[in-house]
């Protein structure tokens, strides 16, 4: 069995900071030799630059070769070969495998027929267990610790992956979470229940100015997307609602920093750039280091 | 009295496996999925008997065939309820209930249609986590899905 990245859900608290530590010795010094003749497929069934730069631009630092594909259309599953056929064929060319695909839990299968280890780069709806790692790394990285943070999500609560993931990697580390969304939008039941399994402390708002998020360490945005209301008024009433601007960060506390999965649209404006506070630039810088560390511990290397 | 003509067939089996009162519209789903088509013994299928308890009912007589635990336990979806009389030299010597099993191996098709089960070839695979709810979790897309909601492969 090798050793694939599929899913957050059974990462221990250990295995999270170990790889949070590998990425700061990257941060340390990107630029290695540690990938030196191996290989390293991306197999991108659904495009996604930003992820597949990131993973590439981590190969490339760390001294690997990239084969793959960033588009279906230009891969042989347009001719209807299957998943498993696919894998099998690249895993007998690389050393590991970058995927992503529009299928949930295709990530999964892969690890199960594959030769080699299988990093996932988003399963549809399901996971993306990379996106979490760097918010993680982020949140470490800004607050020096993981521990007993106050955590504001904003925005679409209800069909945003990143923010349940999020939830569910945070259970190891006593957070206060803050739900900010429009009922439409609010948190599903379900990772209510988990919080609630697992201790996770919630409240939940459906306003969001200056007092709500006074005592917030990290505020974690997310879009407001239109064609996910089923009543338009609805969208209409709420849409600026959900939109952070310079001046709501006037009471806020100095270690607050605001993190966003990118890409961002209108719910930041443009004017929180420039603040301090700022982090959703750096947050997507922090991908490659984090990447970097996956693919090593995927491929059982050790860099100090 | 119809009971006893029923224990009469029952008793009629020198060896073998007999599973009484299923409800008549389970009797070929049964028969399904415990692969009965595969076998080269005697099998008799009753349909539509008239039952005291439920009212029509069926019978499956299967001789010379004693079903493991894992295969008995893939009628856990659909038949919870009923109960194999195994049977040496014409006596019931042991009777058998559905036990639901922890994991579940290509009996349930996903609910999910995006997930990648219902688009490669190949086994579905849930995890039970929740034998009394009858919650069901794919161990592909992660979904939680209710076993009344779930149709048979």
């Amino acid at each position: 069995m090798t050793k694939s990245f599929v899913t957050i859900a059974d990462l221990s608290k250990e295995k999270i900071m170990s790889l949070l530590e590998a990425a700061a010795r990257f941060e340390e010094n990107p630029n290695r030799k540690t990938l030196d003749g191996k290989v390293i497929a991306t197999l991108f069934f659904e495009p996604s630059t930003r992820t597949r730069l990131s993973f590439e631009t981590a190969v490339n630092r760390l001294g690997g070769r990239v084969i793959g594909f960033s588009d279906a259309a230009t891969s042989s599953s347009s001719k209807g070969e299957s998943l498993k056929d696919t894998i099998m064929m690249v895993g007998n060319y690389a050393d590991l495998i970058v995927m992503r695909h529009h299928l949930e839990g295709a990530a999964r299968y892969a690890s199960e027929v594959s030769p080699v280890p299988i990093i996932n780069a988003g399963d549809g709806a399901n996971q993306h267990p990379s996106q979490t790692m760097l918010d993680l790394y982020s949140i470490y990285k800004t607050q020096g610790t993981l521990e007993n943070l106050n955590i504001y999500l904003v925005g679409d609560l209800k069909y945003g992956r990143t923010v349940h993931s999020l939830l569910m990697a945070m259970r190891h580390f006593n957070p206060q979470f803050h739900f900010i969304a429009p009922k439409e939008l609010a948190m599903p039941n379900e990772y209510k229940i988990y919080c609630k399994e697992h201790g996770i402390n919630y409240v939940e708002h459906t306003d969001f100015n200056e007092e709500t998020i006074a005592d917030a360490d990290i505020l974690y945005m997310t879009r407001v997307q239109r064609e996910r209301f089923t009543d338009l008024m609805e969208y209409e009433r709420v849409k600026d609602v959900y939109i952070l601007k310079a001046d709501m960060l006037k009471g806020t506390r100095d270690n607050l920093r605001i993190l966003h999965p990118l890409p961002r649209v209108n719910e930041i404006a443009t004017d929180v750039d420039d603040s301090p506070k700022a982090y959703y630039f750096q947050q997507a810088k922090n991908g490659l280091y984090v990447r970097e560390a996956l693919i090593c511990d995927c491929l059982g290397i050790n860099e100090k | 009295m119809n009971n006893k003509k029923t224990e009469l067939l029952v008793a009629a089996l020198e060896n073998g496996t007999v599973i009484d009162h299923i409800p008549s519209e389970l009797v070929f789903t049964i028969a399904q999925l415990l692969e009965l088509e595969k076998l080269n013994s005697s099998v008799t299928i009753g349909y539509n008997l008239t039952s005291k308890k439920i009212g029509k009912k069926g019978v499956i007589k299967v001789a010379d065939k004693f079903f493991s635990d894992e295969e008995i336990s893939r009628l856990s979806v659909v038949a919870p309820n009923v109960v194999l009389s195994i049977i040496r030299n014409f006596d019931v010597v042991e009777k058998k209930e559905v036990i639901t099993p922890d994991e579940l191996h290509g009996i349930v098709r996903c609910s999910n249609p995006k997930c990648i089960t219902n688009n490669e070839p190949m086994s579905t695979y849930f995890h039970v986590v929740d034998k009394q709810a009858g919650t069901l979790k794919c161990h592909y897309c992660e979904k939680e899905q209710n076993k009344s909601k779930v149709k048979l492969v």
